[in-house]
């Protein structure tokens, strides 16, 4: 008796939500049976998601754009139905890139929103602070927007948590790779973060060119006078220079060796080397002397993601489409692009974690079917029951104006001694209106 | 070294902060004794007092953890540990004087030894670890506590701001024992099964970790500010006050003045080390960037707002510190602004809201309201002897 009520209710509501929507996305359902209230932060209608970012101080430039395009992504996932006919309401607070913030946020985000699930938090000190909270709650801990092997490489310390992009080792081991078969005869210095960032990059590229490399030099985020390092490089004759920085020091690099008249090859890590923010950072930073990103033409970065100059890439066309129609202010990024591709997985993992998911339930899902998906990432994901790694591959690019050219394929690797392989899948296009459709794996 | 400080000596440039103090310092300046007026029901005893008061304060805080919910739980732990270190710093500045702007570094020698105590092999019992962060925050700032007697105004505070700047640069240079950058994740104890069954006894609310560590919170907050409310109430306190409003007055008194600052600062630091360790297990994790300048000058900004030297004031400054950024947020939110914006808006609202207070209110909260209150008994009390005067004279 109850149930039939209860279905009743169901069918008004779902109704109802589809009145709201102009398009008649909502009809299909599949399955057959009727969406429950099947965990915390799932209800009939609605699936909450939360996440934790830099919005104010220093981190702000560039990172707090990020949540803008994944709520862009879902603003129209939900106009054309939603996940199951579910809303995906995402919530995300700002921590401005204090750990001692994030651990508040995600309180809040977890105990009082009740969110089903983490999305993208964001950084590695940040999202350290609240990885043993949410994986004692049993809180999916998806896609942590950062390098870190410590998302993925141990799931049966952090069973919920998931990494997304590419790790900083499996970057470093490709870097080293194509140095050492493209500048046999460079001599490499190294411009490390001082953190894991720089220390599981080092691991990787040492790999390869332990031998070329004549200096390793570290930085320590907040310290702006960068001097020493540089020339320590360049004393040490290194005529080809690797940095594994964030885009700030990108820029401050730049202007430090211009002052010491310092011209070796660049190549700097996926993470510092968004043309459009350095450019502006160059800018900010000598105070107009330098007006956009022209330093860095000519040197070479890494990829994952389809840049937004890549307009004839249909990722980019989708999401230009989606940022056009369910964005707010301002133009399309590659930051925005991030946060797009981190929702296009996220909406994958939902829809595979099928019609009243569970929090333990995504988990296995992701674990099941998450090495299948295709996405505007170029490699595959790496997860399974034993690695919560994100996508192992990246191609090499040369940055050029506002934009970078492929020059080296995409390779894939994983952490350790794996062997980097080339990839040579075709890219995946886009589905209708860039809305995944995976099949539930999960009973 | 003291008669270059004397307000006569030091001209009209000494002359705005010698001042300063009496007025600005309202909160703190409560009367040391028992109040004389036959009105009050509380023992004479000033320990007796305090300790009804604290008793009370515990049935409250229980109260108060059991009618919220688990997230104001965490709200109310974060509240702890600011609250403690703002009462260290409220006894040092208000109470003697001395400005600091390196609390956040003895915060983060506090919380890095309960770090490195609770990463263990079989860590010691949470207590010992606190206690443990206490004794090493002290040491640190008795060192600090030597050079700072010396030191006045801008230069004690350009001397604590490089402890605050400087401190957390170790934890990135030795970064092998203190995890550089990322930190050190700290393991939060567990409940121990006490703890469980009281909470069921009492309200029968699930004793989760996050309503354990508000309640270790809890305790260490009313321990500490039993400490300082009697301290400030001893000799021990008045003798702060007189090194701070008169140092002429407080030497010839036979008051070593060196030696008093140099109590305060290690006093002050103790409970900061207190805090940083209530910190770390709260936030689980001890990474520089949590101990930025601007957690420091947020504990001053948050004793100013509050009332100098008033420990309540600290407590209310504390609350203002965490409760407020949220509610702007979600305010903001309510009128329509993006979250973008409404995060942005937190920031501005508090240093409006500072600024307002500085205009209307410069004693704070509890100052204003401790002077209100003390201008209107001396009025009455103006009014009821020139009553007499006049009936006598009559």
């Amino acid at each position: 008796m109850t149930t039939i009520a209860a279905a009743t209710v169901l069918s008004t509501v779902a109704a109802c939500g589809g009145s709201d929507d102009s398009g008649g996305g909502s009809a299909g359902g599949g399955g057959g049976g009727e969406n429950e209230a099947s965990d915390i932060g799932v209800t009939e209608n609605s699936i909450r998601l939360g996440a934790h970012y830099p919005l104010t101080g220093v981190a702000a430039p560039g990172y707090s754009e990020i949540p803008t395009g994944v709520q862009a992504y879902f603003e129209c996932l939900n106009q054309a139905g939603g996940i199951y006919d579910r809303e995906v309401e995402f919530i995300f607070r700002d921590d401005a890139y204090n750990p001692t913030q994030t651990a508040q946020v995600t309180n809040e985000l977890v105990l009082q929103d009740e969110i089903f699930a983490m999305m993208g938090g964001l950084g590695t000190p940040t999202h350290s602070a609240v990885v043993d909270f949410l994986n004692d709650e049993g809180v999916p801990d998806l896609f942590v927007a950062s390098g870190s092997l410590t998302w993925g490489d141990e799931p049966e310390t952090y069973p919920y948590t998931f990494g997304w992009q590419t790790d900083y080792m499996s970057e470093g081991k490709i870097i080293g790779e194509y140095i050492a078969e493209n500048f046999p005869d460079a001599q490499v210095g190294l411009f490390l973060q001082d953190d894991d960032f720089g220390e599981d990059g080092e691991a990787g590229i040492r790999q390869y060119i332990d031998d070329q490399i004549v200096a390793a030099e570290r930085y320590t985020p907040g310290n702006t006078n960068v001097g020493p390092q540089i020339a320590a490089l360049q004393a040490a004759g290194a005529d080809f220079v690797v940095g594994f920085n964030v885009p700030s020091y990108t820029a401050l690099s730049q202007l430090t060796a211009l002052q010491l008249g310092y011209d070796p090859q660049w190549f700097y890590s996926n993470v510092g080397s968004d043309p459009t923010l350095v450019g502006g950072l160059l800018n900010r930073f000598s105070e107009g002397q330098v007006s956009d990103a022209s330093l860095l033409d000519g040197a070479l970065t890494t990829g994952y993601l389809p840049t937004v100059d890549q307009t004839d890439n249909p990722w980019i066309q989708e999401f230009q489409r989606i940022w056009d129609e369910c964005g707010g202010e301002g133009e399309l990024t590659n930051y925005r692009v991030y946060g797009m591709a981190q929702a296009y997985t996220t909406a994958q993992a939902l829809q595979a974690a099928g019609q009243n998911p569970t929090r333990d339930g995504l988990v296995e899902a992701i674990e099941t079917a998450g090495s299948e998906w295709e996405g505007p990432v170029f490699a595959p994901f790496r997860y399974s029951e034993d690695s919560h790694m994100g996508t192992s591959g990246m191609s090499i690019e040369r940055i050029v104006g506002n934009g970078s050219e492929e020059v080296q394929p995409v390779r894939v690797t994983d952490i350790g001694d794996a062997p980097i392989e080339e990839f040579d899948r075709e890219p995946a296009t886009p589905p209708a209106n860039a809305i995944p459709d995976e099949e539930s794996v999960v009973d | 070294m003291s008669d270059l400080q004397s307000p006569a000596s030091t001209g009209t440039a000494g002359k705005a902060s010698d001042d300063a103090p009496v007025k600005a310092t309202a909160g703190g300046d409560a009367p040391s004794g028992p109040a004389t007026s036959g009105r009050s029901f509380l023992p004479q005893s000033t320990l007796l007092r305090h300790l009804l008061v604290l008793a009370v304060c515990a049935v409250l805080a229980v109260v108060i953890l059991e009618i919220t919910s688990p997230f104001q739980n965490s709200q109310l732990a974060t509240l702890t540990y600011y609250a403690i270190a703002a009462g260290g710093l409220t006894v040092l500045t208000g109470m003697n004087g001395q400005i600091s702007l390196g609390h956040g570094a003895l915060m983060a020698a506090g919380a890095y030894t309960t770090a490195l105590f609770l990463d263990a092999e079989e860590p010691l019992p949470l207590p010992v670890i606190l206690l443990a962060a206490v004794v090493v925050a002290t040491a640190i700032g008795a060192l600090v506590g030597v050079a700072a007697a010396r030191l006045h105004g801008p230069y004690l505070a350009g001397a604590t701001l490089a402890l605050a700047v400087g401190l957390p640069g170790l934890a990135i240079y030795f970064h092998d024992v203190f995890g550089g950058e990322q930190g050190l994740r700290v393991r939060a104890p567990q409940s121990p099964e006490w703890f469980d069954g009281f909470i069921d006894a009492v309200s029968g609310n699930s004793a989760s970790s996050t309503k354990w560590l508000a309640y270790v919170g809890a305790i260490c907050l009313l321990i500490t500010y039993f400490f300082l409310a009697n301290l400030i109430r001893s000799r021990i306190g008045r003798t702060w006050r007189a090194v701070r409003d008169q140092e002429v007055a407080a030497e010839l008194a036979g008051i070593n003045l060196g030696a008093w600052r140099v109590l305060a600062f290690v006093v002050s630091a103790a409970a900061a080390g207190l805090a940083g360790g209530v910190l770390a297990i709260v936030v689980r994790l001890a990474a520089p960037s949590g101990f930025t300048i601007v957690l420091s000058l947020a504990l001053l900004t948050a004793i100013v707002i509050g009332g100098l030297g008033s420990l309540v004031g600290a407590l209310l400054g504390s609350a203002l510190l965490v409760f407020l950024p949220p509610f702007v947020t979600n305010l903001g939110g309510d009128f329509g602004l993006s979250q973008t914006e409404a995060a942005q808006l937190a920031p501005f609202v508090y240093g409006v809201v500072l600024i307002v207070v500085m205009i209307f209110v410069p004693a704070g909260f509890v100052g204003t309201i401790r002077l209100r209150w003390m201008t209107r008994k001396a009025k009455r009390a103006m009014a009821q002897a020139g009553a007499d005067g006049a009936s006598s004279r009559g």
